[in-house]
């Protein structure tokens, strides 16, 4: 796979194009420019970014108030802060009151590695998904990237986009489109079927060629929309393939995973199923590659769990 | 309107204000008694809003913080004709959009607040995209004193001063009480008008339950060219009602039938000598 740029300079670029043709746009910081690769940005159009300070309850809250006001805003914070800090200002001033805010979590998930679990956000999908009118999505590279940030700004209700800052690999072929809530499917696999999101894609592709090489046939959908969930593409992964795993950078709790098992039951579909992310524990230090191997999150990792599932959920 | 008129609808308030309250059989009674003349003259004097000019983007924006003093809000919008006065006796019923905090359901309500320490950074949203467009609107926004323990309200009273907003007007209805007791013996506020003058906000005082003083207050806006503004409006939680005055318990105690009778006596009698004055 061609590695592209972080999905966070690809949001940056769109950003400002999507700024210069629309004086309405604001991009609003909490001290975030430099981290959200907003410099830029900043200089080419100094009235579109309103700086806050460190202070993300009033980030989101102003964001509402801008947004009340007829302005197309987006607040650029990291996601750890964002939906933990502010996520009373999320409910509220954003959702509840149903302003179009798109909120930007940079560096979400473990991206920042070593610094933390201050610094990590594994319960962003947890959280908002329990919020009503506000979606959410996590892409998995560059174009999926873009294509979120266009969205988001023709968005009509408030929406939640957040990714990481290292470098992706292009997964998409040059004629996919990319619909918010519609999931796409990269790969077809009869064995298995790996429902992915944003940066866990990736390595869930590419443990589609381990397996290949094992004889197990295995696919993968980027679910990178979270709320609404595609239902119709997970069940029709379910339907083609013999077992299901979801990946994804967030607790096992309340993200991705439960979200797809819940549909799954509730349509009556009883699949192999498991659910991959960050467990319920203090999580490993160490970068965000360290912590993804040391989650099973890469592709031999994920071929493996692949492997064990085909094998003792479904033996003979 | 002028200030005799003003002061007739502050009493009519406040007997809405008691009416729906008791009706309903919940409410946040004290403080909707503390804050209702601030709403009045707002709505009635000083804002350019009304059910005509709601969707044009030059109108005055008003943000309720301390959304549970809802009743004196639903009042006043009722007033003001951006409802029929008949829905405010669904206050609190199944299916109401008429709930114990202000939401966007009701016709006039700017902004869904009831969550403390929100309301002052949405208002600095609006009052940026005011400057930012160079458009004429002011926004203004109601905070009780209880909620100045939330942080987020010093974050955006940083801001405000900091994008020089003079277009935004925030007032404390600074009835000195809260739930619990005292909001000086909680955790001590004062001195109240050094914090925001300190923040950058030109501060005034007034007496919050005094037409006359809001009118004038009010009428001042901007205070100082580039500095947002602040009114610490002096009131008594629970004002115009001798029994309930100053009393903690009313923070949202509801009047029985006899205490609602007394009140309403009160205040008509209150009516009657207003109107021996005017003649």
């Amino acid at each position: 796979m061609e590695l592209g740029r972080p999905n966070l300079d690809e949001f940056s670029a769109t950003l400002l194009e999507l700024a210069r043709e629309d004086r309405d746009l604001l991009v609003l910081t909490s001290d975030s420019r430099g981290s959200g690769k907003l410099a830029p940005f900043a200089e080419a159009l100094p009235a579109q970014l309103i700086e806050v300070g460190i202070a993300e309850q009033n980030l989101v809250g102003i964001a509402a108030g801008l947004a009340a006001a007829g302005k197309n805003v987006f607040a650029v914070s990291p996601a750890c802060f964002l939906t933990a800090r502010a996520l009373e200002q999320i409910k509220n001033d954003v959702a509840y009151s149903d302003r179009p805010v798109r909120l930007i979590g940079i560096s979400a998930g473990v991206s920042y590695g070593a610094l933390g679990s201050t610094h990590h956000s594994l319960h962003d999908y947890a959280a908002l998904r329990a919020i009503n009118n506000i979606d959410m999505v996590a892409p998995a590279d560059n174009f999926e990237t873009r294509e979120a940030i266009r969205a988001a700004y023709r968005h009509p209700r408030p929406i939640y986009i957040r990714f990481g800052k290292k470098p992706m690999p292009h997964l998409h072929a040059p004629d996919t489109t990319f619909t918010v809530g519609r999931a796409i499917t990269l790969r077809q696999g009869a064995d298995v079927t790996f429902i992915a999101t944003g940066e866990t894609v990736a390595p869930a592709v590419q443990a589609c060629d381990v397996l290949a090489q094992q004889g197990i046939s295995a696919g993968v959908i980027s679910m990178h929309t979270i709320k609404p969930l595609d239902e119709e593409a997970l069940l029709n992964a379910a339907h083609n393939s013999r077992a299901l795993i979801t990946v994804e950078e967030h607790s096992v709790y309340g993200g991705l995973g439960e979200a797809c098992a819940a549909t799954l039951m509730q349509r009556g579909v009883y699949k192999p199923l498991k659910i991959v992310g960050l467990p319920d524990e203090y999580t490993v230090t160490g970068s965000q590659v360290e912590i993804f191997a040391h989650y099973g999150i890469t592709p031999e990792g994920l071929a493996a769990t692949a492997q064990q599932l085909l094998a003792v959920e479904i033996a003979p | 309107m002028n200030e005799q008129a003003l002061k007739l609808k502050s009493i009519e308030y406040r007997k809405t204000v008691l009416t729906i309250i008791h009706r309903a059989n919940a409410g946040h009674t004290g403080g909707s008694l503390s804050c209702v003349d601030i709403l009045n003259v707002l709505y009635n004097r000083v804002m350019n809003v009304s059910p005509d000019n709601f969707n044009d983007p030059d109108h005055d924006r008003y943000i309720q913080s301390k959304g549970h003093s809802v009743e004196a809000l639903y009042t006043v919008l009722a007033d003001k004709g951006f409802f029929p006065r008949e829905e405010l006796d669904t206050l609190g019923q199944y299916r109401s959009h008429f709930i114990g905090h202000p939401t966007r359901k009701v016709p006039g309500v700017e902004q869904n607040t009831g969550a403390l320490g929100h309301g002052l950074s949405v208002a600095v949203g609006m009052a940026l995209a005011a400057k930012l467009d160079g458009r004429s609107y002011r926004v203004f926004t109601l905070l009780g004193d209880g909620e100045l323990t939330e942080g987020s309200s010093w974050e955006a009273a940083m801001t405000a001063a900091h994008y020089k907003l003079d277009n935004l007007v925030a007032i404390v209805d600074r009835n000195g009480l809260q739930i619990t007791g005292p909001t000086e013996n909680v955790v001590a506020l004062e001195p109240l008008e050094e914090k925001f003058s300190t923040f950058g906000f030109a501060v005034r005082m007034c007496n919050g339950n005094d037409v006359d003083d809001l009118v004038a207050t009010l009428e001042q806006v901007p205070f100082e060219p580039g500095k947002p503004n602040l009114i610490l409006a002096h009131t008594i939680k629970g004002k115009g009602v001798s029994f309930m005055e100053n009393q903690v318990g009313w923070h949202h105690k509801v009047p029985t039938d006899e205490q609602l009778a007394q009140a309403l006596a009160e205040l008509e009698l209150a009516r009657t000598e207003l109107e021996k004055v005017t003649a």
